[in-house]
């Protein structure tokens, strides 16, 4: 049979080009923009950098980052710390622990804290945004109402209230509190796109077909909706990580200093700052560095995103 | 028996603490099988609103729609979501104005023609593929089975309205409605456009509803013609003698305000002076009065009556233009 056999040809070839994405896919076309973008690569060589330092800091790090190797050399009467010396480039902190080893141990907290409040708060906040933005009508009013009124309250102090509910604050409570500050953002935000999705051209006409809602919910809308997320989510990650430091610093953090977390290194800094600025200096660069590589990451990625910029 | 019977059709569109307006008044027309049947008129005339309510397709909440749209029979403003769900893309199909925002960015164009054929004919996404690079092979779309594993934005203008139409032909519907289907393109896509709508509707059998302001489109394509004016049908003729022998001073102006490659150059276009009202008064005289060069007295006091002048041609006006005299008495 000439016909059937030019059929199954047609549907291996057909099988083929979708199975890979030889084709332009949204993702491939994506990567090709993203891959010719200085900032992108700047923003990504940063984060990249961190992510190695955290992986390798334990076999780096010159010492036990929580080993009091120069307490001997604390005077707390004189405010003296450990000055910079030989096996100990950065000197010490406030509790003689080198200050180096803690910098570098340290991005693997905040890069934890950082990407799993995001994480969470992402998680939620889609569930909640698309629920709104799916439905309308009075469910939206639910959700947007409940929204507003943790949106109404101050982020930080909403952080801070949460945080303070749990006796017992540990790394894990860091992340919850930090996280649930951020579903009203992305939820508000997914359904303010998914409503603007709802009136499109192109959802009209997937329900003129006849398209079931569900289908136009996942395919149609959702995806078409995901680009001021995911810039969001960027932005997210270096205020969850300022949140998170803030948090450590009223005490509300995890209160065993052990194991270094830049936030709680800042907030430790506050006493001695006109003193030994260095102490804060070198954990604020690093978060405000890692929070620049993430910002610039998410402005590519929208550009590289937005189906309009792409060619 | 017609296919489609729009009767009494009439939209209200109701805000809170506003008197509520009438976009759509009374319309009635039939569409037979394989026939092509076009809404004419200019912006804001309700004939846009008029599709979307046979498709069921306004939204709920703001607009009030009665009468009734008898489709082989069921009414289909008497449908449940999930019937009218079941119908549109399989019965009926609907073609859009833009083209480009008419298709989801995000996904190939494969994903789009073959949605339609999982969800009506359930086939599988292979199947699916085969038939869907029939379809753009049909609709003219050269080497459709790259076309399909691309995205809107690397088509062009034509390209995207084809695949549209495909998509929309897709369950072969037995009711095509075209919403200014070649307004967002240039002059030689449109005729590439209609000649194929033309074709592919023929092929088929598919009856087609098609709204224009464009009188050329008509004179191209349609069998017969509603003419539409604030919302109502102001006059209904053949199109051949829609075009010999307006009637309606709306339809004659609209006709004269062609620019015509044959008339002597330097002659002033004749537009018709003013523009759509925003509520359109059709009580107490005739919505068109205030622009109609023949108004009369009676045309600002009493509400003009739809006529029949036998032949299925209707007209709503007290003083419709004389037809012409024949110049040449044909033998």
């Amino acid at each position: 049979m000439a016909i059937g056999s030019a059929k199954k040809e047609r549907i291996d070839s057909l099988a083929e080009s979708t199975a890979d994405d030889s084709g332009v896919s949204l993702a491939a076309s994506a990567w090709k923009r993203l891959r010719r973008s200085p900032v992108f690569l700047f923003g990504s060589f940063i984060i990249v950098a961190f992510v190695i330092i955290a992986i390798i800091s334990p076999w780096i790090a010159p010492h036990d980052p929580s080993a009091r190797d120069l307490a001997d050399q604390v005077i707390k009467a004189r405010n003296e710390i450990p000055k910079p010396q030989p096996g100990y480039p950065l000197g010490g902190d406030l509790q003689g622990r080198d200050f180096l080893s803690r910098l570098l141990v340290g991005a693997q907290q905040t890069l934890l804290v950082g990407v799993f409040a995001t994480l969470i708060g992402l998680v939620g906040g889609l569930a909640l945004g698309t629920l709104a933005g799916a439905f309308g009508g009075w469910v939206d009013s639910l959700v947007m109402r409940f929204v507003d009124v943790m949106l109404s309250i101050p982020q930080l102090l909403l952080a801070f209230g949460i945080g303070a509910l749990f006796a017992k604050p540990n790394l894990f409570t860091v992340i919850l509190a930090v996280s649930i500050v951020q579903i009203p953002v992305f939820a508000r935000l997914l359904r303010g796109s998914m409503l603007a999705q709802r009136e499109s051209d192109h959802v009209l006409a997937a329900t003129s077909l006849g398209v079931k809602h569900g289908a136009i919910v996942f395919r149609h809308m959702l995806p078409n909706s995901l680009g001021p997320v995911i810039v969001q989510s960027t932005l997210v990650l270096a205020t969850s990580i300022i949140d998170a430091a803030a948090l450590s610093f009223l005490g509300l953090g995890n209160p065993d200093d052990r194991i270094p977390e830049w936030g709680q290194m800042l907030g430790g800094a506050q006493t001695v700052i006109d003193t030994h600025p260095q102490l804060a200096f070198w954990p604020a660069g690093c978060i405000i560095a890692i929070a620049l590589g993430f910002t610039l990451v998410g402005e590519s990625l929208r550009d590289a995103l937005d189906p309009k910029n792409r060619r | 028996m017609a296919l489609l019977e729009v009767r009494d059709l009439t939209v209200q569109f109701q805000r809170k603490g506003e008197p509520s307006f009438t976009a759509v008044d009374q319309v009635s027309f039939d569409v037979e099988p394989g026939q092509t049947v076009g809404l004419v008129g200019e912006s804001g005339c309700g004939k846009s609103v008029t599709s979307l309510a046979i498709m069921g397709l306004l939204p709920k909440r703001g607009a009030k729609v009665s009468g009734t749209v008898d489709f082989e029979g069921t009414d289909l403003l008497r449908l449940s979501d999930k019937q009218l769900r079941d119908k549109r893309g399989r019965d009926l199909g609907m073609v859009f104005q833009d083209p480009l925002s008419s298709l989801n960015p995000v996904i190939p164009i494969g994903v789009q023609v073959t949605e339609v054929l999982e969800r009506h004919r359930g086939l599988s996404r292979k199947t699916a593929m085969v038939e869907a690079a029939e379809l753009l092979e049909k609709v003219g779309i050269p080497d459709p089975t790259r076309r399909l594993t691309e995205y809107p934005h690397q088509l062009s203008g034509g390209m995207r309205q084809r695949a549209l139409i495909a998509i929309a032909l897709a369950c072969r519907p037995r009711l095509l409605i075209a919403d200014e289907p070649t307004t967002a393109l240039d002059v030689t896509i449109q005729a590439q456009i209609l000649t194929l709508l033309k074709g592919l509707v023929k092929d088929l059998g598919t009856a087609l509803v098609m709204i224009t302001h464009d009188l050329g489109v008509v004179a191209g394509l349609c069998d017969e013609v509603n003419v539409l004016y604030g919302g109502r049908v102001v006059e209904k003729a053949q199109r051949h003698e829609l075009f010999a022998q307006p009637r309606h001073p709306y339809t004659h102006g609209l006709l004269a305000s062609i620019p015509r490659l044959d008339a002597p150059r330097g002659e002033r276009l004749n537009p018709i002076r003013g523009s759509v009202a925003d509520n359109i008064p059709w009580d107490n005289g005739c919505a068109f009065a205030p622009r109609c060069p023949n108004a009369l007295d009676i045309c600002r006091e009493r509400t003009p009556v739809q006529e029949d002048l036998g032949g299925g041609r209707l007209l709503r006006c007290h003083n419709p233009v004389q037809p012409e005299v024949p110049q040449e008495v044909s033998a």
